[in-house]
C-alpha cells in the first residue's frame, strides 16, 4: 500500500492506529481516582507528543542514516516558529500558510548552515551547528528584538494588521484555526467515570505527523536512504568510487531542518506564542535524546522517544510530596519516611536527574535505544531466529 | 590605549577560566581518546567545593553568653562555629576568611577522586564506542551531576567572597604610568590570573620534565607501542584523568569569588569550552591554551561600548563567529596535529 513493502504498512498502519486511538490510550484511568495523575490524554500534552515526534523523525533522518550528529537542531525549529507567528500576526490566523512559511523557512536557515557545516564532519560538525544554534539564540535574545520579541517573546495581538481576516469581535482574541475550526475546540465524551478528550488541534497536528512518518518511512526505503547509510558506514570509500556525498549529506540536513520548521510551525499553530528559549541548545540536546532514547536509525524509534519523555516529564514533574506520602502510606511509619526520603529526589523539579539516569542507563547498556530493548525482549521469546529481524535497529552511530 | 589594556585585562580572567577547562578536556581528549561533555560539571563541583568548604568551616554550635543580654534581660544564644574552639577566635575568623584559597587543598583529592571514579567506573567501558557514544553518555552524566548539585545546594547562586586582602580593586593604570582611574582592575581578578598562569605552567612543566610525563606524552602520541614496551599506559592515563578533574575543579574553586556558583555554571562554560578546544585544535594543548586566552580576550573587545555602537550584540557571538570562521579556514583549528578526529 502507497509503495510499502508489507511490513512497513504494517507499522504505518500501527502508529495511526495509536495516534487516532490516543486520547483512550493515555487516559487508561477513571476520573478522580489515586491514578488519575498518569492520564496524559489532555490536549496540550497530547499535541506535544505529536509535535516533538514529528521533530525527532526528522532528526532521525539526518542522525539515524548518516550519523552527522548536529547539537542546533533547536534553531530550524525557533526558526520556524517565529515564521508561522509572524504570518499569524500579518496573514491570517489559519494555520496553513503559518505552517507552510515555517517549513520553508526552516528549510533555507537549514541550507545556509548546512552548506557550511557539511564541510566539517565528526565533533567539528557537532561544534558548528552547535555554534550555529547559540548564535540565532543569542540573537533572538538581543539585537533582532524588534523581529523576536526579545525575552518576551510574540503572540498575536488584538491590534495585529491580519489582512486576510476579518475584523475581530469586540472582546475577542486571535485564535489560531483550520478554516474556522479552532484549534483549542475539544470534544469531551464521557463515558462512566473515564474522561475522554478529542482535540481538534491534536489531530491536525496528528494527521501532519502521519505524513511526515510516511514521507520518513519512504526515504529510508528509498535509494537515497541507502546512499546516506553508505555515508554513515564509510564515506571515504564511497568518495572512492567517484561519488560526491555532500549533495546527499546537505539535502539530509535541510529535509531535517525542514522537520524542525513544520515542529515549530505546529507548535506555534497549537499555542500560538514563541520565546528564544526554544532555540537554546538544551533544546537541541532533548531532541538528540529522544532520538536516542527511542532508538537512531530505526523507523519508530524517534516517535518512541519523544512520547517517552515528554509524557514522563509531564507526569514525572506533577508528582508531588503528598502524592508519594498516599503511595507508600501502607508502609509502616519509619519504611515510608525512608522510601519517601529515596524517590523524593526523582520526582517534581528532580525530573532532569531521572532524565539523566535514564539516558546514561540507555546509552550503556541499550546503545540501540528503546527499540533494541523491545527487540531483546522479542527475542527472548521467538530464540536466536530473530537475529536477521534485528538488522534495522543495529545502529553505529557514526561520526 | 588604556582602553585596550583594560580590555585585555577584562579577556584574562575569563579567558583563563576557558583555558584551564579547555586544557583538561584536551588533556582528558589526548590521552584517552574520550570527548567529555561532563568537564564542564567538573568544574561547576570545583566551585561547590568552595562553597562546602566554607560552609563547613562555619559550622557553628549555640552557646547561652551570659555577658550578653537581650532586651528582656535573658542570656543571649550566640552561634559559636567549631573553628573558634580549635584555634580561637582571631585565627578561626582568619580561616573562614581565606576559605576559597583553603578550598584549594580540599578540591585537590575530592577531584582527583571524582575524576578516578568516573574514569574507571564509566568512562572505561567507552574507549571502543564511537565519539557521538562518548558524547552522549557524558552528556547525560553532565545533567546527573548537575541535578545532584541542584538538590543539595538548591538552585540559587550562592555567594563566596574573596578574601578581604583580595576585595576591592586597585589603580592599575597609575602603575603603568597612565592617568590615575582609567584602568582599575579587581585584586582577585588579577590573582585568578596568575593562579591559572601557574596551573598551566605545572601541567605543561609536568608532562616535559618528569618521567611520567614523558611516558603519557609518548602514549598520546602512540599507545600501543607504549604499552608493548611493557609499561602499564591505562594506569598512567587514569591519572591524568585525575589531573584533568583537578585542573577543571581549581578553576571552579577559584572562579566561585568571580561569580556565585549556581548549578549550571558548568554548562554554560562547557558549550564555549568546546568551541575553544576546537578552534584551538582538538589534541592540542598548547593550541587549547592560546585559543582560550584569544577567545577570552576577543569577548571582551566585542563587549566594549565603541564596538557594541557598530555591530550591536556582536559581544553574544563572537566566539562563536570565530570559530565558524577559524574552522571554515584552519580545518584543524589553530594548532591542530594532522590525523586527530579526523575519519
Amino acid at each position: 500500500m502507497f509503495g510499502l513493502t508489507k511490513r512497513d504498512t504494517k507499522l504505518l498502519i500501527i502508529v495511526a492506529i495509536l495516534a487516532i486511538f490516543a486520547p483512550f490510550i493515555l487516559n487508561p484511568f477513571p476520573e478522580g481516582s489515586a491514578m488519575a495523575q498518569f492520564n496524559g490524554g489532555y490536549p496540550d500534552l497530547m499535541q506535544r507528543l505529536v509535535i516533538f515526534g514529528i521533530f525527532a523523525i526528522g532528526f532521525n533522518i539526518l542522525f539515524g542514516l548518516t550519523g552527522y550528529l548536529s547539537f542546533g537542531h533547536a534553531a530550524f525549529l525557533g526558526v520556524g516558529s517565529y515564521a508561522a507567528i509572524w504570518m499569524m500576526k500579518l496573514l491570517t490566523m489559519n494555520v496553513i500558510p503559518a505552517i507552510m512559511i515555517s517549513v520553508i523557512v526552516a528549510g533555507l536557515f537549514s541550507l545556509l548552515v548546512g552548506w557550511i557545516s557539511l564541510r566539517r564532519s565528526g565533533i567539528y560538525f557537532s561544534i558548528l551547528t552547535l555554534a550555529f544554534a547559540q548564535m540565532s539564540y543569542s540573537l533572538a535574545y538581543s539585537v533582532l528584538t524588534p523581529i523576536t520579541g526579545g525575552e518576551t517573546g510574540l503572540q498575536p495581538k488584538v491590534d495585529d494588521p491580519r489582512i486576510l481576516d476579518g475584523a475581530l469581535e469586540a472582546g475577542q482574541s486571535p485564535r489560531a484555526n483550520l478554516f474556522g475550526l479552532e484549534m483549542g475546540s475539544s470534544y469531551e465524551l464521557n463515558l462512566g467515570s473515564w474522561v475522554f478528550t478529542f482535540n481538534a488541534g491534536y489531530y491536525i497536528a496528528a494527521v501532519v505527523m502521519l505524513l511526515a512518518f510516511y514521507l520518513s518511512i519512504r526515504i529510508f526505503r528509498s535509494p537515497f536512504g541507502m546512499m546516506l547509510r553508505a555515508v554513515k558506514s564509510n564515506q571515504q570509500r564511497l568518495n572512492y568510487t567517484g561519488l560526491n556525498s555532500k549533495p546527499y549529506t546537505l539535502a539530509a540536513f535541510v529535509i531535517s531542518g525542514m522537520y524542525a520548521g513544520l515542529a515549530g510551525g505546529l507548535l506555534v499553530a497549537m499555542d500560538t506564542q514563541v520565546g528564544a528559549e526554544r532555540m537554546f541548545w538544551t533544546a537541541s540536546g532533548e531532541v538528540v535524546l529522544m532520538t536516542i532514547l527511542g532508538g537512531a536509525g530505526t523507523l519508530i524509534g524517534p516517535v518512541l522517544g519523544a512520547g517517552f519523555i515528554k509524557y514522563m516529564e509531564n507526569i514525572i514533574s506533577k508528582i508531588n510530596k503528598s502524592i508519594l506520602e498516599q503511595w507508600f502510606a501502607f508502609m509502616p511509619d519509619g519504611m515510608e519516611d525512608f522510601f519517601i526520603t529515596i524517590v523524593y529526589p526523582f520526582i517534581g523539579k528532580g525530573w532532569h536527574l531521572t532524565l539523566g539516569l535514564m539516558f546514561m542507563m540507555v546509552v550503556i547498556f541499550l546503545p540501540g535505544g528503546l527499540v533494541q530493548g523491545g527487540q531483546k525482549i522479542a527475542g527472548l521469546f521467538r530464540g536466536k531466529k530473530a537475529s536477521d529481524d534485528a538488522a534495522d535497529g543495529k545502529t553505529t552511530p557514526a561520526e | 590605549m588604556d582602553a585596550i589594556i583594560l580590555q585585555v585585562l577584562n579577556g584574562l580572567d575569563k579567558g583563563s577560566a576557558y583555558a584551564l577547562i579547555a586544557l583538561g578536556l584536551t588533556l582528558i581528549f589526548g590521552t584517552l581518546g574520550v570527548v567529555n561533555f561532563a568537564h564542564g560539571a567538573l568544574f561547576m563541583i570545583g566551585a561547590f567545593c568552595a562553597v562546602t568548604l566554607s560552609r563547613i568551616l562555619t559550622l557553628s554550635h549555640t552557646i547561652i553568653d551570659d555577658t550578653k543580654k537581650d532586651f528582656l534581660g535573658n542570656p543571649l544564644k550566640v552561634e559559636v562555629p567549631y573553628i573558634y574552639d580549635i584555634f580561637g577566635q582571631t585565627t578561626g575568623d582568619a580561616i573562614i576568611d581565606w576559605a576559597v584559597p583553603l578550598s584549594i587543598l580540599f578540591s585537590i583529592p575530592v577531584m582527583v577522586g571524582i575524576g578516578f571514579a568516573m574514569e574507571r567506573g564509566l568512562i572505561k567501558h567507552f574507549y571502543k564506542r564511537p565519539h557521538a557514544d562518548q558524547i552522549l553518555v557524558t552528556f547525560g552524566l553532565a545533567i546527573v551531576l548537575q541535578e545532584i548539585i541542584k538538590y543539595f545546594y538548591g538552585a540559587n547562586p550562592i555567594p563566596t567572597p574573596a578574601p578581604e586582602a583580595f576585595t576591592g580593586s586597585f589603580d592599575f593604570g597609575a602603575m603603568l604610568g597612565f592617568d590615575p582611574n582609567t584602568i582599575i582592575y579587581p585584586y582577585w581578578r588579577l590573582v585568578y590570573f596568575a593562579f591559572s598562569a601557574i596551573i598551566i605552567g605545572a601541567v605543561f612543566a609536568f608532562l616535559q620534565f618528569t618521567t611520567f610525563g614523558m611516558v603519557v606524552r609518548a602514549g598520546m602520541a602512540d599507545r600501543e607501542t607504549v604499552g608493548l614496551l611493557g609499561i602499564n599506559i591505562d594506569k598512567r592515563f587514569t591519572i591524568m584523568f585525575g589531573i584533568a578533574a583537578a585542573v577543571a575543579g581549581l578553576a571552579g574553586v577559584m572562579y566561585a569569588p568571580i561569580n556565585s556558583p549556581n548549578y549550571h555554571m558548568g554548562m554554560d562554560f562547557l558549550v564555549l569550552s568546546f568551541v575553544v578546544v576546537v578552534v584551538g585544535g582538538m589534541g592540542s594543548l598548547s593550541g587549547a591554551v592560546l585559543a582560550g586566552f584569544l577567545l577570552g580576550i576577543l569577548e571582551s573587545f566585542a563587549s566594549m561600548g565603541a564596538v557594541l555602537e557598530i555591530l550591536p550584540g556582536i559581544n553574544q557571538i563572537i566566539i562563536y563567529l570565530v570559530a565558524i570562521i577559524i574552522l571554515l579556514t584552519r580545518p584543524r583549528g589553530l594548532m591542530g596535529r594532522k590525523g586527530v578526529m579526523e575519519e
